[in-house]
């Protein structure tokens, strides 16, 4: 079963959304990237803003800011939390 | 009168310039954006008739090299060894510190944590239990904030007593699930076969299993420059080994 069908992926959610992420779907050296600026399952990030041309976009992640193209923010799966 | 190496680890903008300016007198820039410290400085401070040279090691995410930085930062620690690294985290933001702080702790038992920023910390009502946190990470957790000089006193004296052995960590190392975990036993038996206390055996078994290239590659070198008789041609053979035997 893919699980992904019931997920958003970042790119998704809009500014001041919450996101809940679930899963993220890359692997190898880019996969340790993203885990270390903190974009781990189980972890709630914000959306603070996009730059001018939207994109890449911002996030709050683990009480820092950090910007992510799209090609990035959708690989990263989970749900926009309601708030 | 013998020079004890502080080397100053952390993330990207924790202060660790500064603390290294407050310590050494000397004058690293530091500013309020990431990415400053790009080449390794040092530094001298005296300390009770003790002399500390302190590296201040660019800030990073992470140790697993996948930057310029990561790869001086953590070949520092592994290669020069210094006497103490110094992990300077942001109080603020300790959940993101958190992820350097386990590396490092992997990769040596010789490190002092500090909790810097700790003003910033107490204005947004953040309180933390050293303490505890020292029980957890089995290494002394110290509150600092650098740019106001609090706390540097305690911080002096345990970076004495941590270098003149009087100070026992027991540093938390992550446990895997039990097939990894046999997987690492068995390949750190045959690293320390190769390298013996030299480098941390069980960091050096974790990073093979991951497939680190770099740092296999790093070890040839390193072994080939300092060609001691037979021993490269057996480390030689477990290094080519390793790139298609294991991984995960
Ligand atoms: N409030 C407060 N600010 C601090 C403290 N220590 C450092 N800062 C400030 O934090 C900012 C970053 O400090 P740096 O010393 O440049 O940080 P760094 O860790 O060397 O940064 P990189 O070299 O980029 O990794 C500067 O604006 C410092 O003035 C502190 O204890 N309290
Ligand atoms: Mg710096």
């Amino acid at each position: 079963m893919d699980e992904t069908k019931h997920l958003q992926h970042l790119q998704q959610a809009t500014l001041g959304e919450r996101f809940l992420i679930e899963k993220v779907d890359i692997r190898g050296e880019h996969k340790r990237r993203l885990l270390d600026l903190g974009f781990v399952p189980g972890s709630v990030i914000e959306v603070l803003k996009a730059s001018p041309l939207g994109d890449p976009t911002s996030y709050r992640v683990a009480g820092t800011v950090i910007a992510l193209r799209k090609e990035e923010s959708q690989l990263i799966w989970g749900k926009v939390m309601s708030s | 009168m013998r020079t004890y190496t502080v080397a100053l680890a952390g993330n990207p903008n924790t202060g660790k310039s500064t603390l290294f300016n407050a310590l050494t007198g000397l004058k690293q820039h530091t500013g309020n954006w990431s990415g400053k410290t790009v080449s390794l400085a040092s530094g001298n401070y005296e300390y009770k008739d003790t002399r500390f040279r302190f590296i201040d090691l660019p800030g990073t995410y992470s140790l697993f090299s996948n930057s310029a930085d990561e790869e001086v930062a953590r070949d520092y620690i592994i290669f020069e060894k210094p006497d103490v690294t110094l992990l300077v985290l942001d109080s603020t933001a300790l959940e993101r510190s958190l992820n350097l702080a386990l590396q490092v702790l992997e990769m040596t038992d010789r490190v002092i944590v500090c909790l810097n920023l700790m003003d910033e910390a107490k204005k947004k009502g953040i309180k933390i239990d050293a303490r505890k946190l020292t029980d957890q990470l089995g290494v002394p957790v110290i509150p600092i904030s650098a740019r106001n000089n609090d706390g540097l006193d305690t911080l002096s004296e345990q970076l004495l007593l941590m270098c003149t052995g009087q100070t026992r960590t027991t540093p938390y190392r992550m446990k895997y699930n039990e097939q990894l975990e046999s997987q690492i036993s068995r390949l750190e038996s045959e690293l320390r076969d190769i390298f013996g206390d030299e480098y941390p055996s069980r960091w050096l078994a974790i990073r093979f299993l991951d497939g680190d290239q770099k740092l296999i590659a790093t070890l040839k070198h390193r072994l080939s420059v300092s060609d001691k008789g037979g021993m490269t041609h057996g480390a030689a053979q477990a290094l080519g080994s390793s790139n298609s035997g294991h991984s995960c």
